[in-house]
């Protein structure tokens, strides 16, 4: 993938952390110190019981492929064919990422297939969370 | 069956539909009105409420020349006609409005003056954690669920292409039908790969036109020519980004959505005679039938593959031909209205037996939105 020119997210006040946080090499999610509810994306609130008081925590990068299809039209940034996935993440919410370090066929991404996160520096502010399959 | 409060007594599609790159969006909404208002036998100063998505309802009143007491933009997508014509329902019983206009034009293939696929805010949470990973659009973001789903249910991709076939068969008994020749499954997992596991003939077309609706009250309709009243509807939505759906096998909104419909019209399925499920790619047919309730969960795959919705089956699906093979300009919702609506009065091209009671179910964005409505013959 040539990742120069992909699209880039725009982080907001209730986000910055969350992209400060893949800078540093870490998958910071949230969890409600109320309901004990893990989530993603990033809001200053419980999604579930709307309770302000919520904490940031490392994920442990480790995921499994819930779904995915593979384009097969290349884009600026992407060479097709590429695969736009969805892993479920050990902590329990999904994210949408790409797959690297594994060939973008059916064959190559089988559903559950254990992965891990994989750091990828696009800019100076901008490390995007790309899964790889797992090594253990 | 509940009491009826509104009806729709007149009901158009454009002129021409396909390629039509002598309108722009606007007069593809003109048209259909014109269509619609001559159907009812009304004028355009008879109309007090609009409704419209794609388009701003301000630009709409002023082409069409009308002063509105009522409007409604809602803009989700595809079933933004559908939440129209629920909340049209409501704005005629509460005395808002007497006479609502319900729009759609879309110049979705030769793009005269277009409104286009909606860009993602710069900064918005589908910009920040979907955009980055090349998602283009529909095709590589409606899509993603469906390999999930097939695997829960243990089934191939080739049930996807079983949904085009049958489509096709009602295509194919209808001149207006963007693709009429027959078509296999062979075909269909033979031709070009777009997303996997979606081939071409898997998604909807990309074409020009429009459609509009009168709608009044359930009273009032009594005076019309074959009058089709709403007798149950249902909206609801989830969320913008499909990778945050709560389960990749079912949608919620489809499911809140659908069970409103049924509850409000007091009927149960086995009561329904025909069937409109918005289909902009080949998997949504099957969330449908058992989103609604028409099919056990993982079980609406086989429904389609006994026949059940093809021509002649119990349960008549999209059989104008759909996205697939109909039209799709991009918001395909009020197509399946109209074709609800033409069942019902008995005037469609491949018209079903004696239909009284039709269900016409939409989707907007990708699985983000909700909204459906049910249709009858008989006024209550």
């Amino acid at each position: 993938m040539k990742d120069q020119t992909r699209p880039l997210p725009v982080p907001t006040p209730e986000t910055a952390h969350f992209w400060e946080g893949t800078r540093q090499g870490e998958l910071r999610l949230q969890r409600c110190v109320h309901c004990a509810h893990v989530y993603f994306p990033p809001r200053p609130f419980c999604p579930k019981c709307s309770s302000a008081e919520i904490e940031k925590f490392a994920a442990s990068g480790r995921a499994s492929l819930y779904s995915y299809v593979i384009s097969q039209r290349s884009i600026p940034g992407f060479e097709a064919p590429y695969a736009i996935a969805v892993v479920q993440l050990e902590e329990g919410p999904r994210m949408m990422t790409n797959i690297v370090g594994c060939a973008q066929t059916p064959e190559a991404l089988r559903l559950d297939m254990p992965l891990e996160v994989a750091f990828a520096k696009q800019s100076e502010e901008i490390t995007l969370p790309l899964f790889k399959p797992s090594e253990a | 069956m509940k009491r009826s409060r509104a009806a729709v007594v007149g009901a158009a599609e454009t002129t021409q539909l396909g390629v039509i790159p002598n309108m722009s969006q606007v007069q593809l909404h003109a048209d259909a009105t014109l269509n619609a208002v001559r159907d009812a036998g009304i004028s355009i100063s008879d109309i007090d409420g609009i409704a419209t998505a794609g388009e701003s309802p301000e630009s709409l009143a002023h082409y069409l020349g009308i002063t509105p007491t009522w409007i409604d933009a809602t803009g989700v997508g595809g079933c933004s006609f559908l939440m129209h014509v629920r909340h049209a329902t409501a704005a005629i019983e509460a005395g808002l409005c007497g006479t609502v206009l319900i729009t759609h034009g879309e110049s979705g293939r030769s793009g005269i003056a277009a409104a286009g696929f909606p860009v993602p805010i710069q900064g918005s949470l589908l910009q920040q954690f979907e955009t980055p990973y090349g998602t283009t659009g529909p095709a590589t973001m409606f899509t993603v669920p469906v390999l999930r789903y097939l695997q829960r249910y243990g089934l191939g991709e080739d049930v996807l292409a079983e949904v085009a076939v049958v489509q096709r068969e009602w295509a194919a008994k209808n001149p207006r039908a963007t693709f009429k020749n027959p078509i296999s499954v062979d075909d269909v997992m033979n031709s070009r790969m777009i997303s996997y596991p979606f081939r071409l003939l898997m998604c909807c077309l990309v074409t020009d036109g429009g459609g509009a609706l009168v709608l009044t009250s359930a009273d009032r309709a009594k005076d019309f020519d074959r009058p089709v009243y709403i007798v149950g509807t249902g909206e609801s939505v989830e969320t913008p980004m499909v990778s945050q759906m709560e389960d990749f096998t079912t949608s919620r909104a489809f499911r809140v959505s659908g069970r409103e419909a049924f509850k409000s019209a007091g009927i149960s399925h086995a009561d329904v005679d025909h069937l409109m499920l918005y289909d902009a790619f080949a998997h949504l047919p099957l969330y449908g039938l058992e989103d609604l309730g028409f099919c056990k969960p993982g079980e609406a795959a086989a429904f389609i593959r006994e026949r059940n919705t093809a021509p002649g089956g119990k349960l008549p699906m999209n059989t104008n031909g759909g996205g697939l093979s109909y039209m799709h300009s991009g918001m395909y919702g009020m197509y399946a209205l109209q074709e609800s609506v033409r069942q019902v009065r008995g005037i469609a091209a491949a018209q079903v037996p004696d239909v009284r009671i039709s269900v016409a179910h939409g989707v907007g964005g990708m699985f983000a939105a909700s909204s459906t409505i049910v249709f009858s013959k008989d006024g209550v």
